[in-house]
């Protein structure tokens, strides 16, 4: 095997992180797909960032130095996606929601993480009753519509309507209910098949501790899932987050731009033909979803090595295996990592 | 309504036309890494009635030439050359046409026959199958399949055949599967199967059968075989012919006599030295009593019991039953038996993984059947244990040297210098270069992690080691590049051990003193040499007799002594 005559080898950080290193392997429309989620990604949370610099107006502004914003205009001129009923810009809500959405994101995705991981790690090492109380709480909470544990927990939390931050965790905690079963089922199902790897064992034997066990042997190899599952879950935290400000269970306009909301208000034009206030909350939710989505599936193909693309073998310009790095990771290759 | 298929197969072929031809066979796989040269430049033929055996170590492009043969390569490959059954391209003949070829000119033995076969169908229904595939677009009647899944199953010498034709694969044991899946190669009547490693998941005794089976069917029917096998004891009791093949290339092609007689190639001839054979190089050579009988016991089995708990409403699985044993400090005790004898799981218990349910196991004084981690992890650091599968056994997250040190953090607290220190002398002494430490465990070859594995297991000097079937994964040079390095070891540190292997000839040459486990019991113990040469038990006699030996002309004499003793 090429391994024997190999030098060791650490790869730039640019080729371990998830995403560039995916990038790099793709090919053909493997990779016109991961490429696009990525541009839609990064104009997302670019607009969310930049939200104060690249809306013309704040979220909640009616009116500047020129008199009060007119209702209902249509696209064109001062307001470059026309204005609400209320008289809202709409370009700048479109902005402003960006951030407001990818905050909920980061909230929401950060506690189901920590603490699907946390519960999954735990449950499925140990097992015994432990395991079997929070497997069928998750079962439970999965039986449920998404929605609608969402809306329980956001009234729940702060009677349904709420500022800023007490909006986004509102939200975030209601997701958060949701998605932990997920992170959970998948940790757990990853512990248990890790605990019965020989290298595991091998620890047990030596007389590692379950703690050491759990954090140093396991901890990494679980976890190589997550990033596949956090855009997944990403982009169902934005639906959920459009869906309850839909309801009206989301964030007030006067203290945060939110899609779903917008959309809720929009309801009403649409049958009077003003289109531009429903149209573009909803593709700035479409976008969105479908960008997280492919960088998702896109990541989901290029981990499995039978669904992943390649350059024909013995086309013109494929590199041959000359380099170290290229012999590891045919070696990894071979064996099915 | 009948179906002709018999007559489907060509009489009027010139009896020394060959049944496939491969003609300067390329293969190329597409990898993340660029393209890997799988068979570089292959060319063989096959007559009728021969049986080809292609032998070589893994990554040498066997299989893959096998598959060529079926036109089974992934998208990823891409061939050139040409390969010609009955005188049609594989490589080049449209889907339809391969569809055609498959089952009725060629068919394939895969290698594991639980998974080869579909659970959910009986097996009259998957030979059906083909039969159904080669109808010719005609209605095949349930009854006319069914006869003729018969009439396959009786080939393969299944017992009452009109009833199990009926059976679901579960049904069947292991080496029954195996002949299933080989009538289902038969139904049509084939002129070449293609074997691909048949044998390799079975054990010998059923090994030994499915060689008889195959011997049978190219004697009866003038089947050609290609036989794909890493075993060289294989190839001497059945092949005619012998491709030796290394790194995607034919590297000597002789006769089976002349090959093992006078191999011409350096590397036949050092793959047939690495070859184990029963009887020489046993380490109890010439012993007449048990050595170490003077120092302490460090196991003591007496009337083990180790149950698997059964599921609801069927009683427990006597894993172990009643095994009496020991191990004394510095001795090497060998442990074999053929799956499900309990070898490994007598392995595990003795290092704690798994729990006793009755009779005694001290193990270093301790009491296995209270077994409790906190008290017994004191003890840990004194047992060391080298896994099967080196691949496996390592986090590949860690670095070797995390690796190899981590029974030493455990237990001693050592600085990080001290550690490497400690990681860097014992590398030295499984023959790898300290700077192996820094990489990880995918960047090394399959021996040498086995070599890393055993640096693990030994760093804190253990004074008992557990090695379960360590050489099973390797290569056969490799085996024997491992086996010696045991040897030294375990001549310089002293370490008592308990080896457990299926290989009867791995086993005598490392151990002194040799239990055979079946059926969960001890049936015989007894000085290494001596039970390999003139077993007691009925089982010994059948396991020794059935384990082909590298050597044709030997290995026909021992076939007649087996088929004797199975007479009896």
């Amino acid at each position: 095997m090429a391994t024997t005559s190999m030098e060791p080898t650490k790869k730039s950080l640019l080729d371990r992180l998830p995403v560039s290193s995916h990038i790099r392997q793709s090919v053909g429309l493997q990779r016109t797909m991961l490429l696009i989620g990525v541009v839609l990604c990064t104009v997302f949370v670019v607009a969310a960032i930049f939200a104060p610099l690249l809306a013309p107006y704040g979220y909640s502004q009616i009116s500047d130095d020129a008199g009060s914003f007119p209702a209902q205009a249509e696209p064109g001129g001062k307001h470059l996606l026309g204005t609400t009923v209320g008289g809202y810009d709409v370009l700048s809500r479109v902005i402003w929601g960006s951030q407001t959405a990818l905050a909920v994101i980061v909230a929401a995705v950060l506690m189901s993480i920590f603490l699907g991981v946390f519960l999954g790690l735990v449950s499925g090492y140990f097992g015994g009753w432990l395991d079997r109380v929070l497997v069928v709480i998750a079962d439970a909470i999965y039986a449920f519509p998404t929605l609608l544990v969402a809306i329980v927990m956001s009234i729940a939390i702060n009677k349904g309507q709420s500022g800023f931050w007490g909006g986004i965790f509102a939200c975030g905690f209601a997701i958060t209910a949701v998605f932990v079963p997920q992170y959970f089922r998948v940790i757990r199902a990853e512990t248990i098949r890790l605990k019965a790897e020989p290298f595991v064992e091998s620890a047990q034997v030596v007389g590692a501790s379950s703690a050491r066990i759990i954090s140093r042997h396991i901890f990494s190899n679980a976890t190589r899932t997550l990033p596949l599952i956090f855009t997944l879950n990403a982009s169902e935290a934005i639906l959920t987050l459009a869906g309850l400000g839909f309801l009206g269970f989301g964030i007030e306009p006067s203290s945060a731009a939110e899609w779903g909301f917008d959309l809720n208000k929009a309801m009403s034009d649409a049958s009077s033909g003003i289109w531009w206030t429903g149209v573009f909350p909803g593709m700035a939710i479409v976008l969105t979803v479908v960008g997280l989505t492919l960088v998702g599936e896109s990541i989901n193909d290029l981990n499995d090595p039978r669904l992943r693309g390649r350059k024909a073998a013995g086309a013109k310009g494929a590199p041959g295996p000359s380099t170290a790095a290229a012999q590891a990771a045919i070696a990894a290759d071979v064996r099915g990592l | 309504m009948t179906i002709t298929i018999d007559s489907v197969p060509d009489q009027s072929r010139p009896a020394d036309q060959p049944v496939l031809e491969i003609d300067h066979l390329k293969v190329t796989f597409a990898t993340d890494g660029g393209d890997v040269y799988a068979v570089k430049d292959v060319s063989l033929d096959v007559r009728s009635g021969e049986v080809l055996a292609i032998v070589g170590e893994s990554g040498s492009g066997k299989t893959v030439t096998a598959k060529t043969i079926l036109g089974l390569l992934p998208e990823t490959a891409t061939s050139g050359g040409a390969v010609l059954i009955n005188g049609n391209n594989v490589i080049s003949v449209s889907a339809a046409k391969l569809r055609q070829i498959r089952g009725r000119d060629v068919a394939m033995v895969f290698q594991e026959p639980s998974t080869a076969l579909n659970p959910v169908f009986t097996v009259g229904w998957q030979i059906a199958e083909g039969i159904r595939a080669h109808a010719g677009g005609k209605r095949v009647s349930a009854k006319d399949a069914k006869a003729r899944a018969i009439e396959a199953l009786r080939k393969v010498g299944i017992p009452d055949p009109e009833h199990r034709v009926n059976y679901y694969p579960h049904q069947f044991s292991g080496g029954q599967k195996q002949r299933v899946v080989i009538a289902a190669a038969l139904a049509l009547n084939p002129g070449l199967i293609v074997a691909d490693e048949p044998t390799t998941a079975l054990d010998v005794t059923v090994q030994a059968e499915i060689l008889e089976l195959l011997r049978d069917l190219r004697d009866t029917y003038g089947t050609s075989i290609v036989l794909i096998t890493h075993n060289m004891g294989v190839v001497a009791d059945l092949a005619d012919r012998v491709v030796v093949m290394y790194q995607g290339d034919v590297v000597e092609d002789a006769p089976v006599r002349v090959l093992f007689a006078e191999p011409k190639q350096d590397y036949t001839r050092r793959l047939l030295a690495a070859v184990p054979h029963l009887g020489r190089n046993s380490a109890s050579e010439g012993m007449l009593e048990r050595a170490h009988q003077g120092s302490p016991v460090l196991v003591e089995a007496i009337n083990l019991t180790i149950e698997y708990p059964g599921r609801l409403g069927t009683p427990a699985f006597k894993a172990v039953d009643g095994v009496s044993f020991t191990v004394s400090q510095g001795e090497v005790f060998g442990l074999v038996g053929e799956s499900g004898s309990g070898k490994t799981t007598i392995g595990r218990a003795i290092a704690g993984l798994n729990r006793t349910t009755g009779g005694s196991l001290k193990v270093l004084g301790y009491e296995m059947l209270n077994f409790k981690e906190r008290t017994f992890k004191p003890l840990r650091k004194d047992i060391g244990f080298v896994f099967q599968d080196p691949a496996a056994s390592f986090n590949p997250q860690l670095t070797i040297g995390d690796c190899v040190a981590e029974p030493m953090i455990i237990h001693t607290n050592p600085s990080p210098a001290q550690a490497r220190k400690r990681v860097a002398e014992l590398l030295e002494s499984v023959q790898l270069p300290a700077s192996y430490a820094a990489r990880y465990p995918h960047e090394l070859s399959g021996g040498q992690r086995q070599r890393a594995s055993l640096a693990r297991a030994l760093i804190l000097n253990p004074r008992l080691l557990i090695a379960d079937e360590p050489t099973s994964a390797l290569d056969v040079s490799v085996q024997a590049k491992v086996l010696e390095l045991f040897k030294e070891i375990q001549a310089e540190f002293g370490f008592a051990a308990l080896f457990i292997s299926h290989d009867l000839a791995v086993v005598d040459i490392l151990s002194q003193w040799v239990g055979v486990l079946y059926k969960g019991k001890l049936v015989e113990q007894g000085i290494g040499s001596q039970v390999m040469g003139a077993p007691q038990h009925d089982y010994t006699k059948r396991l020794i007799a059935s384990l082909p030996v590298p050597d044709p002309d030997e290995q026909a004499r021992r076939r007649e002594a087996h088929r004797a003793l199975l007479a009896q």
